[in-house]
């Protein structure tokens, strides 16, 4: 029987011909990462395991992004505990904050030219599914697995069987990459693809810009999958060649396809010149509404946050400032900035975007988690009510059990905040001209080139 | 007697262990703060041995190993689901926190009542409605996991053998 994309993946790195579902492997990582709540136990377990080195210093990386900058003594504790650590195994992706590579780790691990496609990667966080969009395998494990990865190199995997969403149409107006994995949830719930991979197919894959794939691969996880995986197409090379130039010109990667005949547990469509831009309700993901049966409600709006690993890149960045250009952040009302990395920071200055954001009175921060997951810097008070551009709504996951949080894509988040209600773009009369020429300087490439890739990697 | 503890379908990760809580690792301060956002007073409430039965896709959301780390420190023995996220799932066979899937058992078991549990056979048994159940047995790998005392163990013997790293299982 035939493979899935992932399957073939797993197949190569557990030198197998052939795996199918439900396969118990063993499999080699190109890529092993934690951040500074998963990566202190993760640290212990690996001494537990009597191992003296990392198996390789270039393939362990490590990140201060959570409660960074330190929000308490505890997690200063934590974050020392990472940097000593990182600084004792030489490790090549240990950066410190305000450095240029520093910063969330799904943001700066494809920032980094990290990701490629065939790689088998894990991560000590949910998110690290973000990867698949670079069609890598990207997984998320709890740190006693990720310890014992550091020292071996290696770890069990069930071989998952999958769904395949495949995307047609181009994308109608004011249409990201939220909207569609927001509708995808809506449609196959939180549970929709438990134990199983997302496999994106279909013509309407090529409309998407790297930006809207790795938000799509990043709430992969908000449907129980164990990892979401794009097709690498010319975006996917143009992003390496610019990432990842070495392993780009050596052609340091493979590319796997599904098998014609490769069997999926589901089948799902979905037509993105059909959609409208999806909000999802507390308390779950799955709880998608379109804009427009949402405004009606009329939901008055604490507290707007534009950032996190799912869209706070530079493209989601970019798009808001250039949304808020002219306009102002509703009175009362507190307007969160929050870049993913600190390249992303850096480049809203030297391009003069970082002038809206302040401008329109928002509050720019330094790339961190933050109220992400109700750490620090935008924690919401009981009966407070958050539109952010993150992705998991729970009960209590940004401050108080009786706050409310909708997650939605950067053009709603800035309607919101510009109303100071839940409202869609068209209502808020945000610019469709800035979102038009963002949408055209994203795709492929175009703006998306940060950095230089990293030295000396693969 | 151990006592049930009953929740629905998605019981997320964020509710058994908040991330506001998560500066620390120590089993004993995250105990304190178990459930708290979704049933407050479980904590004053749970023995030592007592039982969590759930629906669908318990543990999902994060990859905090906190979760299985801040039951298991509660005092609970073992949950009962009628499906575990994954990551979950890989977590509480690391941690030591015994996992049972079970769906004929969801809905069949009330709050307080009286339960048994014995992982090692997978029987599960309403004590107070008289009813029992077998659940899934796990994978023989899984199960050598479980016997070796957790994945730590496993990866000792995996790091003396070193040519052995690729492979079915
Ligand atoms: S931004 Fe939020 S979802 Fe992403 S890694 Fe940080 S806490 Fe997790």
């Amino acid at each position: 029987m035939g493979m899935t994309q992932s399957q073939k993946i797993l197949a190569r790195h557990a030198d197998l011909a052939t795996v199918a579902a439900g396969d118990l492997i063993e499999a080699r990582l190109d890529l092993v990462l934690a951040n500074d709540i998963t990566g202190p136990p993760a640290i212990e377990v690996f001494r537990q395991t009597g191992a003296t080195r990392v198996f390789d210093p270039g393939r362990v990386l490590l990140t201060p992004s959570h409660f960074a900058p330190n929000k308490d003594i505890k997690s200063a504790e934590h974050c020392r505990l990472m940097r000593d650590f990182a600084a004792a195994e030489t490790l090549e992706h240990y950066y410190e904050l305000g450095e240029e590579r520093a910063g969330i780790e799904h943001v700066i691990v494809p920032e980094l030219g990290l990701a490629a496609p065939g790689d088998l990667i894990i991560g000590a966080d949910s998110h690290t599914c973000t990867d698949g969009a670079l069609a890598a395998f990207a997984t998320g494990v709890g740190s006693t697995d990720l310890g014992c990865a550091m020292a071996t190199g290696s770890t069990w995997f069930r071989v998952p069987d999958a769904l395949a969403v495949e995307l047609v149409g181009e994308p109608a107006p004011w249409i990201t990459g939220k909207d569609v994995i927001l509708e995808l949830i809506r449609l196959i719930g939180v549970d929709g693809a438990l134990y199983a991979s997302l496999e994106f197919q279909g013509e309407g894959v090529a409309a998407l810009s790297m930006t809207d794939r790795l938000t799509i691969c990043n709430m992969g996880i908000e449907a129980g999958a164990k990892n979401a995986i794009m097709p690498a197409d010319q975006v996917t090379l143009d992003w390496l060649r610019r990432h990842a130039p070495a392993r780009h010109a050596a052609s340091d990667f493979v590319i796997e396809t599904a098998d014609p005949d490769a069997r999926y547990r589901r089948r799902v469509r979905i037509d993105l010149s059909r959609l409208e831009p999806v909000v999802a309700w507390p308390s779950l993901p799955a709880n998608g509404r379109s804009i427009s049966a949402s405004a009606a409600e009329n939901v008055a709006i604490d507290q707007v946050v534009i950032g996190s690993c799912t869209n706070g890149r530079y493209a989601d960045l970019a798009l808001a400032a250039r949304l808020l250009r002219g306009r102002r952040v509703a009175r009362g009302l507190r307007c969160l900035v929050i870049p993913g990395a600190q390249s992303v920071w850096n480049r809203l200055l030297a391009d003069g975007l970082m002038q809206d954001f302040v401008a329109a009175g928002c509050i720019v921060s330094p790339p961190t988690c933050g109220p992400c997951l109700g750490g620090h810097m935008g924690v919401l008070a009981a009966g407070e009510t958050c539109v952010s551009t993150t992705n998991r709504n729970f009960v209590g996951r940004m401050g108080h059990p009786e706050s409310r949080v909708w997650l939605a894509g950067v053009p709603v988040a800035v309607a919101s905040a510009v109303t100071g209600r839940l409202t869609g773009p068209v209502e808020a009369e945000l610019d469709p001209a800035a979102f038009s020429e963002l949408r055209a300087a994203t795709s492929g490439a175009g703006l998306e080139g940060l950095m230089p890739a990293a030295k000396g990697v693969h | 007697m151990p006592r049930a503890h009953v929740y629905g379908d998605h019981v997320d990760t964020d509710v058994i262990i908040p991330a506001r809580y998560l500066n620390t690792a120590a089993p004993a301060e995250l105990a304190r703060h178990c459930m708290e956002d979704i049933d407050a007073a479980f904590i004053d409430r749970v023995r030592p041995g007592d039982i969590v039965f759930a629906g669908e896709n318990f543990g999902c959301g994060s990859s905090r190993e906190h979760a299985p780390v801040a039951l298991r420190a509660s005092g609970v023995a073992a949950v009962v689901a009628a499906s575990f996220a994954r990551i979950f799932y890989r977590n509480a066979l690391n941690v030591g926190l015994a996992i049972l899937e079970c769906p004929e058992a969801v809905g069949r078991v009330s709050p307080g009542d009286e339960v048994e549990v014995v992982p090692a056979s997978g029987r599960i048994a309403n004590l107070t409605t008289g009813e029992s159940w077998i659940a899934k047995a796990f994978p023989a790998f899984i199960q050598g996991i479980i016997e070796q005392g957790g994945l730590v163990p496993y990866t000792q013997a995996k790091l003396a053998t070193p040519d052995r790293e690729a492979g079915h299982v």
